[in-house]
Order: structure tokens, then C-alpha cells, then sequence
């Protein structure tokens, strides 16, 4: 495969502000759901902010957390679904094929980071938002399965502009949404297979970890921290 | 038993064509509330699968609850049937056929689930294997087909299990029938004539069927449980599943078929039939499947707790003492403290009142055990940040009961169109004039011959 996308997450950087969640649904015409069925834990956010709280009052740190779906090399959404409708495409991205999807629901339960985001109703969008999608993502239907896609659109359409011109891709000429608008620049997106890219040389920082790491998915996302024991004090 | 052939031929066929008007109050009851199910199954196609309770984290729940414990219930006919067959036990004869009808129609409402809780249901055909328009083959690699392929086997197995006992009897009521009856059931015995050649024939393919479908059996079960085992999620990924949901299938299948002969044996007045011996007998399988179902949960939960994986800890302690621990304790009540004394009890398991005592809380807690595996399990995986629980909804409340009813529905239809027992080989038994021994029976060679 030519390229393998990557993304870079410095948590230490990460003011929390969520302009990526924001960024993420205008960019994916991801369904807003309302308020009902938000509180009934069924928001669709393919990028979301975690926050974990450590320490007691008034010694209190907040760490805040983006994830995106973390890319696995070895997902344990793909070999799952029946259909085919989670699918290792060839430049080793997890795809989601929204018409092959029946809605098992299966490849969400597998998944460890709980990045898929499932349509139990027809889609809604609170108005005026319902003006404003992108052409080039399809709207998903009821019943069925989406997840975050690297924003693959973008992708794509930067490859045919560099084919058309003959050119090879240069480094930042497109990012996914959550990556361009995170005005701490806390996420680093590239191509992995180029060891001189930034995202490939954050990648091997000393601060770098992996999420739930010992589930052998190898993701394709990083976060950079610095390194935090639990000193005992939750015990 | 020393009833004469023909009166057994009245007894048997009585219910064929004498119904009472509690037959007919049941059916208007049963049938309303299988109608329901349905209505609130539209329902939710129309609306989406929305209107169930179901949420994120919490992507299965009743559903695949159900699912799962009726392919549970299902494990009682056909396979306790084959394995009373293949060791020779002759108090099975007026066992096996109300058990394998049980297998049937259980297998038949499970394999409706998978369905039912499709998030695109009318796309289901999608799981099988044709040249379409699509171009692509489903994924072998998912469990969820093997499933498919199990359920599908087991139901086309356990069907043809059903019937080729059938037929000699279905001949017998069309030779004593007129009219209409005659009709159907001369189409139904397949042109049965009881000549040496076809009971022959008869006699080596059930040999065949009762070996070939032991391990069917033992697989849908175990697939089943790779549903659960072969996905990354604290609680789920374990090897004891499947030999665990094996056990708990046939532990919850000898209940329900300790109820419905109880039932049957009230309601068709099958006294002189389904004695207090055959009760007995599936009381002490009974018994034995408790002491290894709760050998399974011990070990389960012991090695569980001694490995501390923080994962799966979370969810351990959850329905240990936590939200969930009032279903889990109910559970150990139901299916081990309340079954093991009653059935342990000689002057208890002997009387036919106490064993359906003892196995009316083993289905209450056979449903929750396929409940505690599923949902706690999604609902604190791996990021606490993400973890959720779930409420059903009257949708999927609905259609729960709705299918304990359609359950009852076509069982009640069932015993107005089959001979509830094997009438020619009731007869046979006796002609042989062998005594309930299936001590005895069971150790000695294969005898036997029609």
C-alpha cells in the first residue's frame, strides 16, 4: 500500500474544547439525534473529548482524552460482520460500507473503544443544521452502522488532484476536520509510511502509548503523554 | 401399563378429535397476546429498532437474551431424545416425541431473533451464501454466520427428527379416519404401508439421525456461545463458553420438558402414560445438570476473580454486588438453591408437583443467566468513561412474552394434530413387554428391533 494514514493526539495539549467534535459532525453530516434520544445514551460522536478526573479536591487534574476511531491494523470489528460492511481497505483504513450494513450490531460490541456509533432511528438534525451537509458524505439511513473514517473524502479527493497533476501527495496538503480545527494543534495527521513525516516521527517520541494497548489492535492512532503511575492512591 | 393396543389407539387419539372449550379460551388467549408480538415487531421496522430499549454501549440485549435461551430450550428435545434413543433407554417411549416437538418449535421462535433484532431486517438474505448482484460472498470468518449455517442444520435436523417416527402413526390415523382427515393424513404418511422393508428402513434411519444429530446439537450451542467467546469484550472472551452454554442448554431444556409434560399430562389425561417414574428419571438429569451448571459458574467467576484484569474486574463486581447483583444472586437461587434440595429429596423428586416446582425457577434463571452474560459485560467495557446500562422497552417486553405464548400456541396446535406420544412405539414397547430399567437397558447391547 502506498500510504498508511496515521494520527498523532498530544493529550497534553488537549484544552478540551471539543471544536474537533464540532468540526467532525459538520464535516460527516453525523445526525444530531435531539435531545431525547441523547440522553439516552445514543449520540453519535465519531470524534468525542473523555474526561477523567484524578486526584481529590482541591488537588484535582482533569485530562481530557480525544477518540477518534483509533484505525486497528488488527480490528476486532472486521472479521465480525457478516456482510462485509466493516472492511480493511487498502490503505489499511477500517471502512464502514453503509449499503452492505444490516445492522447486527455485532462489530460495535467488539470493538474496545466504542467508536461505532449505530442509527436507531431515521436521522435528525436540529435545525438550521439540517441546511448545511456535505456533498461528498452520504447520510446514513436507520439501522445501520457508521463510524469515523479518517474523513475519507478528503483523502480522496486530495490522491485525485495529486494523480491528475502527476504529483505525489505532499505532506499536509489535506487533514481530516478534527485535526484542522483543533486550535491547540494537538492532533498530527500523515502518512505512516513516510518515516520522515511529522506524524510518523511523533509517533516514535518517548511519550507515545497506545490506547488499551494490550488488546493486540494495533492502532493506527497515538496519543502522546507523559507518563503518569498510579501511585497508589486509588487503592 | 396394561392397556391393550386399542385402547391405547383411543387414549392417543382422543385429543385429535375431541377439544374443550379450555382449548379454545387458550387459544383466543395465547393467540392475542402472539399477536401483540407481532404488531409491536411492526412497529419497531416501521419506527426503527429505536424503540426498543436498546443503547450505546448496550448494542444486544433482550433480544439476543432470547435468542439464546430458546436455542437453550431447544436443546432438550432432539438431543435428550437421541440420547435416550442411542443408549437403549426404554422409559423414553412416551418421552421423546413431546421433547422433540419442544426442540421444533423452540428453535423455530429463537431463530426468529437474529431477526428480529436486525437494525435492517429485510436484508437478512444477505447472510446467504449466493452469486448476487453484490458480488460478494458473506464472511465465512464471522461468527455470526457459522450461526446461520448451525441453526440451520440443527432446525432441518431436528425436523426430520420429528417425522420419521411420525409416519407409522400418521398411517394409523388415516386408516382409521374418513373423510378429510384421511385425506391429509394419507398425504402426510408418505404412503406409509408398514411393510417389513419400510420399517426396516424406518429403523436404520433413526439409528442414523440419532447419532448424526448429537453433535449438531452440541455444536449450535457452542456456536452460540462464540457469539460472545470470539469478541475482544471483558466476560465474553473465554473458553469455558462453550461446553458452559451447552450444559445450561440442556439444564434449561429438561426444565421446560419437565413443565409441558406435566401440562400435557394434566390436560390430555395422559395419567396412565406419563407416570410419575418418567418425572423421576429427567428429575436426576435434572439434578446432575444443576451440579454442573453451577461447577461451570463457580469456576467461571473463581478464575475470573484470581486473574484481576482490571476489565474484566469491572464487570465481575457489577454483577457481583453491584447494579446488576440482584439479578445474579436470583439467578444461584433459581437454578441451584432452590432445584438441588428438591431434586436431591428421593420422596420429593418422585412426586410429579415437586419436580415442576423445582424446574419452573430453573427457566426464570436460565433467562437471567443468557441476560447477565450479555449485558453487563457491554455495558462496562474497557474506557469507564463509556460505560452505560439498559431498560427495555414495552417493545421488546412484548415480544418476550409474546414468544413464551407462541411457544404454548403451537404446542397446544401440535398435540391437536400429532399423536402427543409415539403410539406404534408405545405399542412396541409393550409387545416386548420390557420394564422401565434403563439402568439395566442402557448397559446392555442394542437389542432391540421393531
Amino acid at each position: 500500500m502506498e500510504h498508511r494514514w496515521g494520527m498523532v493526539i498530544d493529550e497534553d495539549r488537549c484544552t478540551g474544547c471539543e471544536a474537533c467534535v464540532a468540526a467532525c459532525h459538520a464535516e460527516n453530516n453525523i445526525a444530531t439525534v435531539g435531545d431525547d434520544q441523547a440522553a439516552r445514551g445514543r449520540a453519535m460522536h465519531w470524534i468525542r473529548v473523555e474526561r477523567y478526573y484524578e486526584g481529590n479536591f482541591p488537588d484535582i487534574k482533569v485530562k481530557f482524552r480525544p477518540v477518534p476511531c483509533q484505525e486497528c491494523s488488527d480490528a476486532p470489528c472486521e472479521p465480525v460482520c457478516p456482510t462485509y460492511a466493516s472492511y480493511h481497505n487498502p490503505e489499511g483504513l477500517n471502512a464502514q460500507i453503509y449499503n452492505r450494513c444490516i445492522g447486527t450490531r455485532y462489530c460495535a460490541n467488539a470493538c474496545p473503544y466504542l467508536v461505532r456509533f449505530f442509527n436507531f432511528l431515521n436521522p435528525v438534525w436540529d435545525k438550521p443544521l439540517n441546511l448545511q451537509f456535505n456533498p461528498d458524505v452520504s447520510v446514513r439511513s436507520v439501522g445501520i452502522m457508521e463510524k469515523c473514517t479518517f474523513c475519507i473524502q478528503r483523502i480522496k479527493t486530495a490522491e485525485i488532484k495529486a494523480q491528475a497533476e502527476k504529483r505525489p501527495l505532499k505532506e499536509g496538503e489535506f487533514n481530516p476536520a478534527c485535526v484542522q480545527s483543533c486550535p491547540a494543534e494537538a492532533m498530527v495527521f500523515g502518512d505512516l509510511n513516510d518515516p520522515k513525516s511529522k506524524v510518523s516521527r511523533l509517533s516514535r517520541s518517548s511519550r507515545a502509548t497506545k490506547l488499551l494497548p494490550e488488546l493486540g489492535t494495533h492502532p493506527k492512532v497515538t496519543y502522546l503523554k507523559r507518563d503518569t503511575w498510579d501511585n497508589g492512591q486509588n487503592a | 401399563m396394561d392397556k391393550t393396543p386399542e385402547q391405547i389407539n383411543q387414549d392417543l387419539l382422543r385429543p385429535l378429535y375431541h377439544a374443550s372449550w379450555r382449548f379454545y379460551v387458550a387459544l383466543v388467549i395465547l393467540g392475542s397476546l402472539v399477536a401483540a408480538a407481532f404488531f409491536a415487531w411492526g412497529y419497531q421496522i416501521y419506527n426503527g429498532i429505536g424503540v426498543s430499549g436498546l443503547d450505546r454501549p448496550v448494542f444486544w440485549a433482550f433480544y439476543i437474551t432470547n435468542f439464546v435461551f430458546w436455542i437453550g430450550i431447544s436443546h432438550a428435545g432432539t438431543l435428550i431424545s437421541a440420547i435416550l434413543r442411542v443408549s437403549n433407554a426404554t422409559w423414553r417411549r412416551p418421552v421423546t416425541r413431546c421433547a422433540e416437538a419442544i426442540t421444533v418449535f423452540a428453535l423455530s421462535i429463537s431463530a426468529m431473533f437474529p431477526l428480529i433484532h436486525l437494525g435492517r431486517p429485510w436484508l437478512f438474505f444477505w447472510l446467504i451464501p449466493y452469486p448476487s448482484e453484490r458480488g460478494i460472498w458473506p464472511q465465512f470468518r464471522s461468527p455470526l454466520l457459522w450461526d446461520f449455517f448451525a441453526i440451520n442444520t440443527y432446525l432441518i435436523g431436528s425436523v426430520t427428527f420429528l417425522l420419521l417416527p411420525s409416519f407409522p402413526d400418521f398411517a394409523l390415523i388415516r386408516d382409521r379416519a374418513s373423510g378429510w382427515r384421511k385425506k391429509v393424513y394419507g398425504i402426510a404418511s408418505l404412503g406409509w404401508r408398514g411393510t417389513p422393508k419400510q420399517w426396516h428402513r424406518l429403523e436404520m434411519a433413526m439409528r442414523i439421525m440419532a447419532v448424526a444429530i448429537i453433535p449438531v446439537a452440541v455444536s449450535v450451542h457452542t456456536i452460540v456461545s462464540w457469539d460472545f467467546a470470539m469478541a475482544p469484550v471483558p466476560g465474553w472472551h473465554s473458553t469455558i463458553f462453550g461446553p458452559y452454554f451447552v450444559a445450561g442448554a440442556i439444564f434449561s431444556g429438561i426444565a421446560a420438558l419437565i413443565i409441558a409434560m406435566a401440562m400435557l399430562r394434566k390436560l390430555l389425561h395422559l395419567e396412565e402414560y406419563l407416570k410419575p417414574i418418567h418425572f423421576d428419571y429427567l428429575g436426576k438429569l435434572l439434578l446432575v445438570m444443576s451440579l454442573l451448571w453451577f461447577y461451570f459458574v463457580f469456576a467461571e467467576r473463581l478464575t475470573t476473580w484470581y486473574g484481576n484484569f482490571p476489565s474484566e474486574m469491572a464487570v465481575f463486581w457489577v454483577t457481583q454486588s453491584g447494579r446488576f447483583s440482584k439479578l445474579f444472586w436470583t439467578m444461584i437461587f433459581c437454578n441451584f438453591i432452590i432445584p438441588v434440595p428438591i431434586l436431591a429429596i428421593k420422596n420429593l423428586r418422585t412426586k410429579i408437583g415437586w419436580t415442576v416446582v423445582a424446574s419452573i425457577p430453573v427457566i426464570v434463571g436460565m433467562w437471567l443467566e443468557r441476560f447477565l452474560i450479555i449485558v453487563p459485560s457491554l455495558s462496562h467495557k474497557y474506557l469507564p468513561y463509556n460505560f452505560g446500562t439498559y431498560r427495555p422497552s414495552w417493545v421488546e417486553i412484548t415480544i418476550t412474552i409474546g414468544t413464551f405464548a407462541g411457544m404454548a400456541l403451537l404446542y397446544l396446535l401440535f398435540s391437536r394434530v400429532f399423536p402427543i406420544i409415539s403410539i406404534w412405539e408405545l405399542k412396541l414397547g409393550l409387545q416386548k413387554k420390557v420394564e422401565a430399567a434403563p439402568a439395566l437397558a442402557s448397559q446392555e447391547p442394542a437389542t432391540e428391533q421393531p
